[in-house]
């Protein structure tokens, strides 16, 4: 418990990272136990809510932004650059954002039950183009950010033939969900045979559940990357103490407390210092990614194209 | 019945808190908005959804309105409470529930390949229109159910005087009932309907079935665009506020005539009415009992293995579903006019995304909004149950207001006494249903403060959400379960609270 003398960090995380399932609450103690101060996360709907609050905002840290939403945040001209050294980041890109730093990321993934299908398409095109009656939940871009991604990784792979790939998906959609738990709880009622989640989902299978029929369908034509992302607020009255937050999701405590945290992957440790299950997790060799700039000329158009074929 | 000052008061309070957010919400505008055809298209499902679900749900209320009002059987009374359960489940478990009986892997379809039939599919406008019977015909029923026994009984042993077979009995003096209360429950249903969101796109299968919710969802999360939620917020309401004033004027009077205040008695059927009836009930229990029944076979024996965290959270519910329903029965007694029902049809009429967002912008300057959330979070939820409390006690008010007028009079009762006791004594009954009701939609409420924050003060809903956003589905099947029980349980407490010696 902290005492009322101490200096508090207010950090606005969504509520998934800072409930006590996430982790939130591990990060919050540890950081603690370094700082000799008071870290108070602040759930809700973080961006919308800083937006709303502008320069008034409480907040000295956000955590939990994801890489489609960093323009509109840059835009806002309220968060300050991170200060932080790039060299530590073991991330799949070249990531030199000063604004804007991750702390961990997945890729999206189609995950499958191995018990029950045993066909399980190889690749994008095979999944796209196959004759069988696969069944797929997905999340829609409208109100998912992992649904977002969805397009986009379609976009990435197809370009000016996404609207096309799209149609010959639609008939293997079961149905396209507000959010990824929706869709997640389908999935593990048995009702589809594959759902859109991350290329870590099976980790949480493995590590929680000792499971390991749930697999993700990793393609050879990349797998678009994901990550989340903190920030400092140029207006923090604490300046220091946010400085000092950031530059601790870089440290090995933070680190390693993502993998099984968090169900993602680290963006600051190398591979070697992972947790085993993490360390053997197939992963895509190939990642695609889009920078802001180009993902927000394409996201109003790729949402078009996946409106359009799958509302024939 | 209150004193006029006070109903005024009510109706400006209640006006206030819905058209100040959604003012805010716009001041917020950068830019101005204009509609494409993807919007165009999201407000034509929108009411084609809203319609024929409203319809179905009011036309298929009538044979089990009219079996439960004329059936005396073993467990009647928890047939009759137990049917609010659907309506009182958070979408997602109800969705869950729905599949586990009519999904690709459902019990339903379980039995067709059996026979060697082909499957069907939920997935489509028939799955919508299913969810959203599955959670309003128990609503509607409930709604006819009044009407039935509201029917005074010196009209019924008239028809059987008259020798009444069903039909008469039906055409003179149970279709004018239906005349008048059936508007409203198919009004109330369709304004429900209307902000659905992710039952709609879930069971509807993809983008075809989007609502203007959805549309109010993308552009206060992810788009920040405040101009275009307010409008569709604002579009949203102008909708449901016709479908109102529309079922307002068709029930001028929902009043069913002057009667003595004697309770019910049993019409006399013949065999084969008895008969239909009884398999009338069979098959609607059926389809509202099965989903909730395979969700306690799945996560009732999880329940004491749940974290104390999520029991104190149930009781964190708790409170506030007592708050709330504290709160919402004090606004309702004085709304009790025709203004005042049509003045809370806004509380569901309003979107609760910027109801939500509205609210947040108002106490901003002035405070944390973290702080006050759970204030929000009653005020909101007492709000948002308004209207159904109204539907329950409006027409029980006007009776009692009008069989007791002369007496009133003849006793010179001030407002005040005349509330103590003529009102309340016989307002006993609807007050304790609308209070279950109240206690039991708060309890299930995920609340529309995603602005807020509540981590720390978690809900059961938001730790039911908590649960499946880190894959714990089995944890939250039970919280689900238990969720469930404690809507039902303050229900059944609330309900035989009001039939005591009422």
């Amino acid at each position: 418990m902290a005492f009322s003398d101490t200096d508090v960090l207010t950090v606005y995380a969504p509520d998934y990272f800072a409930s006590e399932w996430g982790p939130g609450p591990s990060i919050e103690a540890a950081f603690e136990k370094e700082c000799d101060c008071d870290l108070q996360f602040e759930t809700g709907d973080v961006l919308a809510r800083i937006i709303l609050e502008g320069s008034r905002t409480y907040a000295d840290v956000v955590i939990g932004l994801n890489t489609d939403v960093t323009k509109k945040a840059r835009e806002t001209d309220l968060f300050a650059p991170h200060g932080q050294d790039y060299s530590k980041l073991t991330l799949p890109i070249n990531w030199t954002d000063d604004v804007f730093l991750p702390f961990n990321y997945s890729h999206t993934a189609f995950i499958y039950n191995a018990e029950k299908l045993s066909n399980a398409p190889a690749s994008f095109e095979e999944l796209v183009s196959s004759k069988e009656k696969f069944s797929l939940v997905i999340q829609d871009p409208r109100s998912s950010i992992s649904g977002l991604a969805l397009i986009l990784w379609i976009k990435a792979v197809y370009g000016d033939r996404a609207e096309s790939a799209w149609e010959k998906l639609a008939p293997k959609i079961l149905t396209v969900t507000r959010g990824w738990s929706e869709s997640y709880g389908l999935f593990t009622e048995g009702e589809a045979d594959m759902v859109l989640s991350y290329t870590t989902s099976p980790a949480y299978h493995i590590v929680a559940e000792g499971d390991r029929t749930k697999k993700a369908l990793i393609f050879p034509e990349g797998h678009y990357l994901m990550m989340e992302l903190a920030a400092k607020l140029e207006g923090t009255d604490n300046p220091e103490l946010a400085d000092d937050f950031l530059a601790f999701i870089l440290t090995d405590t933070f680190q390693n407390l993502i993998p099984t945290g968090n169900w993602s992957l680290p963006a600051a440790l190398p591979k070697s210092e992972w947790p085993k299950d993490f360390k053997e997790l197939p992963l895509p060799s190939k990642v695609l990614f889009y920078s802001e700039d180009e993902a927000a000329s394409l996201r109003d158009e790729a949402i078009e194209e996946w409106r359009r074929a799958l509302s024939k | 019945m209150a004193p006029r000052s006070i109903q005024i008061t009510a109706c400006i309070a209640v006006s206030a808190f819905v058209f100040l957010p959604i003012i805010f919400v716009w001041r917020e505008a950068t830019h101005s908005t204009s509609f494409g055809s993807p919007e165009w298209s999201a407000l034509r499902f929108t009411i084609k959804q809203a319609f024929f679900s409203a319809f179905l749900s009011v036309i298929l209320a009538v044979p089990l309105a009219r079996a439960l009002a004329r059936t005396e059987f073993r467990g009647r009374n928890l047939v009759v409470m137990l049917l609010g359960a659907p309506f009182i489940l958070p979408v997602i478990v109800a969705v869950l529930g729905l599949i586990a009986v009519f999904g690709q892997n459902g019990v339903l379809n379980g039995i067709l390949m059996f026979l060697g039939l082909g499957k069907i599919s939920i997935y489509g406008f028939q799955g919508v229109l299913l969810a959203h019977v599955f959670f309003n015909l128990p609503l509607a029923t409930r709604m006819l159910l009044f009407g039935w026994q509201s029917l005074p009984n010196e009209r019924i042993r008239l028809g059987q005087s008259l020798g009444f077979g069903a039909w008469p009995r039906f055409r003179f003096i149970e279709f004018p009932m239906l005349c008048k209360i059936a508007p409203s429950a198919f009004a109330i249903i369709f304004v429900i309907c209307l902000s659905s969101f992710a039952v709609a796109l879930t069971l509807g299968g993809g983008p075809k079935s989007t609502t203007i919710e959805l549309a109010i969802y993308q552009a206060i999360r992810f788009d920040f665009d405040f101009a275009a939620a307010a409008l569709l917020g604002l579009m949203q309401l102008t909708l449901s506020m016709t479908a109102a004033l529309t079922a307002l004027s068709f029930a001028q009077n929902d009043v069913m005539g002057l009667g003595l205040d004697r309770p019910f008695v049993a019409v006399s059927r013949c065999l084969g009415e008895s008969m239909l009836d009884f398999v009338v009930i069979l098959f609607f229990v059926g389809f509202l009992f099965l989903p909730l029944l395979l969700l306690l076979v799945q996560g009732a024996s999880g329940i004491w293995d749940l974290p104390g965290s999520v029991w104190s959270a149930a009781l964190r519910s708790i409170l506030i579903a007592l708050g709330a329903t504290g709160i919402c029965l004090v606004v309702a007694l004085p709304l009790a006019t025709r203004v005042g029902e049509l003045v809370a049809t806004l509380g569901i009429a309003v979107s609760p995304l910027v109801l939500g967002t509205g609210l947040f912008l108002i106490v901003r300057p002035y405070v944390n909004p973290f702080d006050i959330a759970v204030i929000v979070t009653l005020c909101v939820n007492a709000l948002m149950s308004l209207p159904f409390v109204l539907r329950i006690l409006r027409p029980e008010v006007e009776t009692t207001q009008r069989n007791f007028a002369n007496l009133s009079e003849a006793l010179r009762l001030g407002p005040w006494a005349k509330l103590r006791w003529v009102l309340l004594p016989r307002l006993k009954r609807p007050i304790g249903f609308a209070a279950g009701l109240t206690a039991a939609l708060s309890m299930g409420d995920l609340g529309v403060i995603a602005l807020f924050g509540v981590a720390e003060k978690a809900t059961l809903p938001l730790k039911l959400y908590q649960l499946m956003g880190s894959y714990r589905m089995d944890e939250a099947a039970s919280a689900a379960i238990l969720l469930l029980c404690i809507s039902v349980g303050l229900f059944w407490i609330f309900e035989k609270w009001g039939q005591w010696y009422a």
